[in-house]
């Protein structure tokens, strides 16, 4: 069955695109960042489940502040999705947040969770950002 | 098989997304409510209860390996995707998405076969850390994608 939805509205300008796809960026960067540091402080979640019950890792999760900081930006980086896709082609949002977010991720993991980004992991961000461009363009 | 649900989950939660987004009229920022009531809709429903299922696996997987270990390797959704719809939609697929595809591949290959987590030296202290504890400098460990 075709898809015959409303069409989309008439294109934004490239300054108001771009804004939409950084904030999306921007956004859902900070709450990656802080969802990763709050499950770190958490713990691995398989141990926690085999000796406290599903339960007991849920409410370890629900229990970190932090966690909720990275939910909020990550819930405000979906509205923003959701706007971004109302006035623009997923095929534009979809390749240039998902790839984007990868290179920010990855910048974003080694200043402020102090991860070991080595030359391995940049190739890969690298490859997989142009990879997404590729497939999505 | 945590990293093939989140692989999963989060592309066809946004194909979702999308159908349901282009299905509605144009919502402004001066009517922010209008993108409330999208969340009630069917196919914006069906794209969150597929995100809520990618974003239980996504905090089990970062329970137990770096961001910048897990993002690389759950991008192979978008190759799950391409080949689905080349194979089971019967799709064509262009000479630069195939390259794509392979570039994708040899991402989550090359970061996949490397150390999963930054181990930092354990508390002197017998207590756990605080969920605000500093984090310390990073040494990498062998541990293993699940």
């Amino acid at each position: 069955m075709m898809f015959t939805g409303t069409p989309l509205p008439t294109t934004p300008n490239p300054w108001t695109a771009s804004a939409m796809i950084a904030a999306i960026i921007l956004t859902s960067t900070a709450g990656e960042v802080l969802t990763a540091a709050a499950m770190k402080s958490v713990g691995d979640l398989d141990v926690i489940r085999a000796r406290s019950g599903l339960m007991g890792a849920i409410r370890a999760v629900l229990t970190c502040p932090l966690f909720f900081a990275g939910v909020s930006f990550l819930a405000i980086a979906f509205f923003a999705l959701l706007l971004a896709l109302n006035h623009l082609n997923l095929s534009l949002v979809a390749p240039a947040a998902a790839s984007l977010t990868l290179v920010t991720n990855a910048v974003a993991g080694k200043i402020f969770l102090k991860e070991n980004v080595d030359r391995r992991r940049w190739a890969a961000a690298g490859l997989v950002c142009i990879g997404v461009y590729l497939l999505a363009h | 098989m945590v990293l093939g649900l989140v692989a999963t989950c989060a592309p066809l939660g946004d194909s979702c997304l999308a159908r349901g987004m282009t299905a509605m009229r144009p919502v402004s920022l001066a009517h922010p409510s209008a993108l409330i009531a999208a969340v009630f809709t069917p196919w914006i429903g069906a794209g969150i209860a597929l995100l809520i299922a990618f974003f239980a696996s996504y905090l089990s997987a970062l329970s137990w390996a770096d961001l910048t270990f897990v993002l690389p390797a759950t991008a192979f959704g978008n190759v799950t995707v391409a080949l689905i719809s080349r194979f089971w939609l019967q799709e064509t697929i262009s000479l630069e998405r195939w390259a794509g595809i392979v570039l994708i591949t040899l991402g989550v290959g090359f970061v996949t076969q490397g150390p999963a987590l930054t181990e930092r030296p354990a508390p002197i202290s017998a207590n756990p850390p605080a969920h605000n504890a500093p984090l310390e400098d990073p040494v990498t460990t062998e541990a293993q994608p699940r």
